[in-house]
């Protein structure tokens, strides 16, 4: 696929520079090391997906028993796992940042790459830990390892939980280096306010990979602790107490929820003045919304625990600062949809993804108030409302921002345009699969259907039904865009260097860039989003 | 819309009990306000992405930003979500808040059924009976890992821990059978750990206190009380018999090695530390398990733990009968 990129002007880039697996395999370049991460996440979007429509397929029908109890216990178990820890915190961060973010503010590479590498190996260490697990009769915990259950559950458990906490350190580092990056290396003009709102928002969650993935790592350690050396911490038959897990597992996974959406926000923010020929609506606003957001992050974990046996004053305190984080959120929905207003709409895939995560991150964040709601959460939580609230937002929000930006950037990483048509198509599979997957699903919640249920009354056979039908369209729609995205790969044609007409740096470059990144240096000039005198 | 009513009304359980109206209401404020939400935001974006779709002819706008808009869409939200806490919380109290002459049920939950303790000292398992238009009060723990106690006809749900007492609450309104669920992931089988819950019409209520055969339920009449015989309060006594609680503890006022049980339910009890807390289950609980963990003031460091000496049915015996002597 090398010879074919001349057009960028000296004819060699990153992607033909060197040659050989080896050559990838120790190379600093961030771009390199973003299209790693990228693959490394794809193909855990693979198998995580394979379990999705396991479960899926196995809840057909109360009592078609595809899977046994204790598999399909398993079959959830890794699917959580393998989306939240190895897909969706490390997808926007890791690869799209790792590639982009450098690009954005006009320097050559992050501030400290050979970190950089040593992170994603730490990453890849990480998931075959975890995977290992697997082999040795696989871990049925449910990804969040509630005690004292996990404590009992077997030495497997020790693989997923000891991969995790060897993967988070590859997350708190990345979030180093990009902060250091964001500091630094700046080009000469790249003032603050000029700096575009993904780099924003990486910013805001770079802080919380910093600071909240370390109690992730201690809690993980301690489970670990706990089920070898038998010292009680949570398991009240050895002395321990089991809410606190509860309560330190929640400290890290509530921030990380926003490590999972902010830098999404971020590429929608990205996305939608291109294509619309216009400045961000309320840059500022969007700007300081990312770290409000990843402030109040930190005090709202005890929303998981309202039925927990919490005391009242801690759940009036944790709903009633839950709702803020509801403000921030709406702010930018709302500033979103009125950089549209007034302006010159292209319909290409990534803008087609912004619109779909509006849709549905919507429906996430509405569904969240109800959660955040004391009353309300009492009968809604453990339901499969929750799952549904939070497969809107991950998979509305996060990989529909992942989705947006993968177009987007594709022909920068690859050098080739994608098959807009197929783009369509598939866009309009994943759209409808999701809302017949997830939809019916709050349906189910309300009526009272818990999560994680092997099997389930008849009554809620119908919904579940619906729900079934729709992750085929879902998996449909996926499996078809890695289709068009490698037959692009293959024989696509040859993109320009900046085919969406953007203003931002990293277009500056000629597509795919060559490995310093820029051919002469960049100063720049003007704010990111100067979409004044707009070509139409 | 009329169809989306049908919706949010149709999707919800029916209503059991008392509180349940009161969270429909709030449910289905929510639900509206939602579609509102949605209709302003994807409708707009929907309206705006056709109207300004790229012509020829449109030149897009140069607009940054609008202070006023902004404010708008900050505090305006903030009020609504003002609102919607407050009014979350007031039923979330209400929720929790049981009246004092509640009717007590202990509760056990197990990997992977569901265990009921009546005060009159019978037992059942995997179905449990309570009166209509009376306050009930489940008191409930856990023998293995975290379940969850939940009836969504009733809007309820609590997580049963092991180590400590949690409680739900209710005023069933609707005779018939509820369905109870395990809503907390506790093992393989965590689906299937679902209870019955009766509630009884004043004369059936008469007729199972009695011991009788209540008719279109099979099985209702049994509930065997455990072998040593006797109501909750006399299943305690024993207990703290055979257990030699007796050496050290009193029921009648004096005191002994150890505080009298006398007076100590629900009382105010001063620690060596100069702190106090309030004698409820989970503090006697404590008290029996972990006896180091707060001690009382005056007395000393003597008590031996029982921690797995006393299984979960003793406890909650033991502990109705502590809390019997008044
Ligand atoms: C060796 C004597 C001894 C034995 C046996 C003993 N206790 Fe105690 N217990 C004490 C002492 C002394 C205290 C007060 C100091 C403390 O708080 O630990 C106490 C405190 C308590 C308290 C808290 C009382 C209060 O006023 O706050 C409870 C409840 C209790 N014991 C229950 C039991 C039960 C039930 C048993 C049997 C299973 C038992 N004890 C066996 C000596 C004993
Ligand atoms: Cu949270
Ligand atoms: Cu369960």
């Amino acid at each position: 696929m090398s010879s074919t990129h001349a057009q960028s002007g000296t004819g060699t880039n990153y992607l033909n520079c060197t040659k050989g697996m080896s050559s990838w395999l120790h190379t600093l370049d961030h771009k390199r090391i973003g299209i790693m991460y990228l693959f490394t996440v794809l193909s855990f979007f693979l198998l995580g997906g394979f379990f999705a429509l396991l479960i899926r397929w196995h809840l057909f029908s109360p009592d078609h028993h595809l899977l046994s109890a204790g598999n399909y216990n398993k079959a959830f178990t890794y699917h959580g796992a393998i989306m939240v820890f190895l897909v969706i915190i490390p997808a926007i961060p890791a690869a799209m940042g790792n590639f982009v973010l450098p690009m954005m503010i006009g320097a050559k590479d992050v501030a400290f790459p050979r970190l950089n590498l040593f992170s994603y190996y730490i990453f890849v260490l990480g998931a075959i830990i975890a995977l290992c697990s697997l082999f040795f009769g696989g871990a049925d915990t449910g990804w969040t390892f509630y005690t004292p259950y996990s404590i009992h559950a077997g030495t497997t458990v020790i693989f997923v939980v000891l991969g995790a906490f060897v993967a988070g350190f590859s997350s708190i580092l990345t979030g180093l280096n990009f902060i250091v990056t964001l500091h630094k290396l700046r080009a000469p003009g790249m003032t603050w306010s000029r700096l575009p709102l993904f780099c924003w928002a990486l910013y805001a969650t770079s802080i919380i990979q910093v600071l909240a993935t370390p109690v992730l790592a201690i809690t993980l350690l301690l489970l670990i602790f706990e089920q070898v050396f038998k010292i009680g911490i949570f398991d009240p038959k050895l002395g321990g107490d089991a809410v606190l897990f509860q309560h330190f597992f929640w400290f890290y996974s509530h921030p990380a929820v926003y490590i999972m959406i902010l830098p999404s926000m971020g590429i929608i923010s990205e996305v939608i003045p291109v294509f619309t020929r216009k400045p961000i609506f309320g840059y500022k606003a969007i700007a300081y919304s990312s770290f409000g957001i990843a402030l109040i992050a930190f005090i709202v974990w005890g929303h998981h625990l309202f039925v927990s046996g919490q005391s009242e004053m801690a759940n009036f305190v944790f709903s009633l600062l839950t709702m803020f984080v509801a403000v921030p959120t709406g702010i930018k929905v709302f500033s979103w949809v009125a950089t549209m207003y007034k302006g010159s709409i292209r319909f290409n895939a990534p803008f087609l993804y912004a619109l779909g995560f509006l849709e549905l991150f919507t429906i996430g964040g509405m569904t969240g108030v109800f959660l955040a709601t004391l009353a309300i959460d009492v009968h809604l939580t453990d339901t499969y409302f929750v799952i549904a609230h939070f497969h809107y937002v991950m998979v509305g929000g996060t990989l529909m921002g992942l989705m947006a930006g993968l177009h987007y950037w594709f022909p920068k990483m690859s050098g080739k345009m994608y098959c807009e048509t197929s783009a369509l198509i598939s866009f309009v599979l994943i759209i409808t699969g999701f809302n017949v997957t997830f939809f019916p699903q709050f349906i189910l919640g309300a009526q009272g259907m818990p999560r994680r249920y092997w099997s389930y009354l008849p009554e809620f056979t119908l919904l579940n039904q619906i729900s079934t039908v729709g992750s085929w369209f879902l998996g449909a729609g996926f499996l078809f865009s890695a289709y068009y995205f490698i037959q692009a790969l293959r024989k696509g044609e040859q993109a320009p260097d900046n085919p969406w007409d953007s203003k931002s740096l990293e277009w500056w470059s000629p597509s795919p860039p060559p490995v310093e990144n820029f051919l002469k240096d960049p100063v720049v000039t003007t704010w990111t989003y100067e979409y004044r005198s707009a070509k139409v | 819309m009329i169809f989306s009513e049908a919706l949010a009304a149709d999707s919800l359980p029916i209503q059991g009990s008392e509180i349940a109206a009161r969270w429909d209401h709030l449910y289905l404020f929510l639900f509206w306000l939602s579609v509102f939400f949605f209709v302003l935001v994807v409708g707009g974006m929907i309206y705006f992405a056709i109207k300004f779709r790229h012509q020829k002819k449109h030149q897009p706008t140069y607009i940054t930003h609008n202070h006023l808009l902004e404010l708008i869409w900050s505090v305006i939200p903030t009020i609504i979500l003002m609102v919607i806490f407050v009014w979350g919380y007031s039923v979330y109290h209400a929720m929790i808040t049981p009246p004092d002459d509640a009717y007590e049920v202990r509760v056990i939950g197990k990997q992977w059924f569901w265990q009921f303790q009546y005060d009159d000292g019978r037992m059942t398992v995997d179905k449990v009976f309570v009166p209509v238009n009376k306050p009930v009060k489940f008191i409930m723990s856990s023998e293995d890992v975290v379940h969850s106690f939940f009836v969504p006809n009733f809007r309820v749900k609590q997580d049963v821990v092991p180590g400590m007492y949690t409680s739900v609450w209710f005023e069933a309104t609707v005779p018939g059978r509820h369905q109870i669920y395990c809503a907390e992931y506790c093992g393989t089988r965590h689906s299937l750990m679902l209870a019955d819950l009766y509630v009884l019409e004043p004369e059936q209520w008469i007729a199972w206190k009695a011991g009788k055969k209540l008719t279109g339920i099979s099985e209702a009449g049994g509930g065997n009380p455990p072998s040593s015989g006797g109501d909750l309060v006399d299943q305690g006594r024993k207990v703290t018999t055979v257990k030699g609680c007796v050496a050290c503890h009193s029921d009648d006022g004096s005191p002994k090695v150890g505080p009298t049980y006398k007076g100590l339910f629900g009382a105010k009890v001063e620690l060596t530390n100069g702190s106090t807390v309030i004698a409820d289950e989970n503090y006697i609980r404590e008290s029996i398990e972990n006896p180091q963990a707060k001690i009382v003031k005056g007395f000393g460091p003597v008590m031996p733990s029982f921690k797995g000496l006393i299984n979960e049915e003793e406890m909650n015996a033991v502990i109705a009968y502590i809390k019997s002597v008044k």
